[in-house]
């Protein structure tokens, strides 16, 4: 676990003091101003939600959706229950700045949670957390009953008018789980099969109420908006992508890790910052948003500033923030062959063209690899894809299909010389 | 079937959620008796759920469905080691050849001494770590070279005797 740029959600943590996670820690810090002075001051919800709206924070969690946005779906005045839940199950391959965020900062969720609870008019909210990372979820149980003790969480919040509690669910290992829906059937207590939309969560969320979902640094960044305001926020990143982001770096780079940088940063300063490539081999490739966001060529990337807009001109996506990095060595054929292994793994089951594409996608790339590829297979896989990609309920199915388009159109020698000559065109190296 | 600590485990689990909505702790429940019993056998599973009051089918397929939940016995120290694309890269499909050969078992097998089980696993949302295992589902260690896979084999084999 290591952040080694630190932006708005670790400024001032000192993730070397074993204590920086708790309460005292984060009050040190300014934590907790910035509820107190809305709750002070008797800020109304609009004006919250218009300070959202104007920091630019758009959702962490993939699809960077405007979060300020999000909020004002909430039928505030809706008489019953509703609900917030963070999305920190995690599990795009790549990804782990969550983790860092829950484990180092856990207040800093938390309070950006009651402040959108209270945004929001929400009296209970669950963080779902990611099943494999049960040494975080403990300790971000362990914060929670620590903002509980102080008046935090529960009723008549540090004296006031506004009651809202905030629990902890432990995934236990389903990817799937981290779209949307189906974590809330997975809350639930269900399968955690995907739902239809519409209905959005925000009319039929969790036990069919309305619900608020967002990704942990979504909610994690909401405390500096409140307490700087959003201007200073916006100009943390650049306009329309406000704020520093936390870029998850694996791979072939010398020190892989998190780091918490403004949006806009070129993307050959940040492989500079994570000590650039490994044994001094050359850039390959650049997986820059998670597993399921289109590779491009490394030349491409070192041309490209690491925000929304910028990378989905270059045809792929920023998604979680993850940046898998590949040097030469790496046989393309045989890096798609593990992405597509785990999609068919993943897929829950519920549409057709998942459950039976991602298998066919695996298989055919399986035998490329193995050498018994035919001449016509990347048709196949083309048609495949174009019977998957829109034709489901979520998005996991487009997300198997993007990494196997993108490989296939920068890399299509390499899979060409795979099918005629039976054998990788590198002599392939893990690391 | 399960220990007066294990249930009050699993009752604030059941206290997180709203009263008509007990079926929501079936997760955590299931996880609690794991806990406990090792693996999730049918008869425990339909334990767990007359315990929260829901039809032993609504808990069958929660076990089924998330792939850490263990419906056969499994060695005494389950080890999962993540192969997937980012932590290849950084040691992961190499880290588990060498588990491979030091336990003399492939993925989904357990060692004839009952000991260790191997399974491979898919991200673990560590993958800055790699190569990462994860013991008995909840202790995960991190940058897991052949020296790292060395000590902790060791330090296993000696717990589990
Ligand atoms: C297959 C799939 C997996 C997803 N996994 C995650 C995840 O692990 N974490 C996450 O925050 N969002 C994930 N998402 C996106 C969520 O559905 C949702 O858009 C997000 O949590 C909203 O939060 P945000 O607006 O703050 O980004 C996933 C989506 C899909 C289709
Ligand atoms: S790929 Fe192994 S932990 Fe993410």
């Amino acid at each position: 676990m290591a952040v080694f740029e630190k932006g708005v959600i670790f400024e001032g943590v000192d993730t070397a003091d074993s204590s920086c996670w708790s309460l005292a820690a984060y009050q040190a810090r300014g934590g907790y101003t910035a509820l107190k002075k809305l709750i002070e001051a008797q800020t109304p919800q609009d004006e919250v939600i218009a300070e959202i709206k104007n920091s630019s924070l758009r959702g962490r969690g993939g699809a960077g959706f405007p979060t300020g946005l999000k909020w004002s779906f909430m039928p505030r005045s809706f008489p019953g229950d509703k609900y917030i839940v963070c999305n920190s199950d995690e599990g795009e391959p790549g990804t782990f700045k969550d983790r860092d965020i829950m484990w180092f900062n856990p207040h800093a969720l938390i309070e950006g949670m009651i402040i959108a609870a209270y945004a929001m008019g929400v009296k209970r909210g669950y963080n779902y957390i990611h099943g494999e990372i049960f040494e975080v979820y403990e300790r971000f149980e362990t914060a929670l009953d620590e903002a509980r003790a102080a008046g935090l969480l529960g009723e008549r919040i540090l004296g006031s008018d506004f009651s809202f509690d905030l629990f902890a669910h432990h995934g236990y290992g389903a990817y799937i789980c981290g779209e949307e829906t189906a974590l809330l059937e997975s809350l639930e207590g269900k399968k955690g099969q995907p739902r239809f939309k519409p209905p959005f969560p925000a009319s039929f969320g969790l036990y069919g109420k309305p619900t608020t979902i967002n990704n942990t640094e979504s909610f994690a960044s909401v405390p500096f908006i409140i307490k700087d305001g959003a201007s200073k926020f916006l100009e943390a990143g650049k306009p329309n992508n406000g704020g520093t982001k936390l870029f998850s770096i694996s791979g072939h780079v010398n020190r892989p890790g998190n780091y918490e940088i403004p949006l806009g940063t070129p993307f050959a300063t940040l492989l500079e910052m994570a000590g650039g490539m490994k044994d001094g081999k050359k850039l390959k490739a650049v997986i820059p948003g998670g597993s399921s966001a289109p590779i491009l060529p490394g030349d491409v990337m070192m041309d490209l500033t690491m925000d929304y807009d910028a990378i989905s001109k270059a045809g792929s996506m920023l998604g979680s923030g993850a940046v898998i990095v590949m040097n030469e060595d790496v046989c393309m054929v045989k890096a798609l062959e593990r992405l597509a292994y785990f999609y068919h793994e993943e897929s829950c089951g519920q549409c057709t063209p998942c459950r039976e594409g991602t298998g066919w996608l695996y298989r055919v790339i399986h035998r490329i690899e193995n050498g018994l590829g035919r001449p016509d297979d990347l048709d196949l896989l083309t048609s495949v894809g174009n019977n998957m990609a829109g034709k489901t309920i979520c998005a996991l199915a487009d997300a198997a299909v993007f990494p196997v388009r993108s490989f296939t159109k920068h890399f299509r020698s390499e899979f060409e010389y795979h099918i005629e000559n039976k054998k990788c065109l590198v002599d392939h190296k893990w690391f | 079937m399960l220990t007066t600590e294990s249930l009050a485990k699993i009752d604030r689990e059941v206290a997180k959620y709203p009263a008509a909505q007990k079926q929501s702790a079936v997760m955590g429940a299931l996880r609690i008796a794991q806990q406990e019993k090792s693996w999730l056998s049918t008869d425990l599973i339909e334990f767990v759920a007359n315990y929260l009051d829901i039809p032993p089918i609504a808990a069958y397929e929660v076990a089924t469905f998330y792939n850490m939940y263990d419906l056969k016995p499994v060695g005494k120290f389950k080890i999962t080691v993540c192969t997937n694309l980012p932590c290849a890269l950084g040691g992961g499909v190499a880290a588990a050849d060498y588990l491979k050969e030091k336990l003399n078992i492939g993925f989904g097998e357990t060692t004839a001494d009952g000991k260790f089980t191997l399974v491979e696993g898919e991200c673990m949302g560590a993958c800055g770590d790699a190569p990462v295992l994860l013991v008995n589902n909840h202790s995960m260690c991190s940058f897991m070279s052949k020296e790292a896979i060395d000590a902790k084999l060791a330090e296993l084999d000696k717990l589990g005797n």
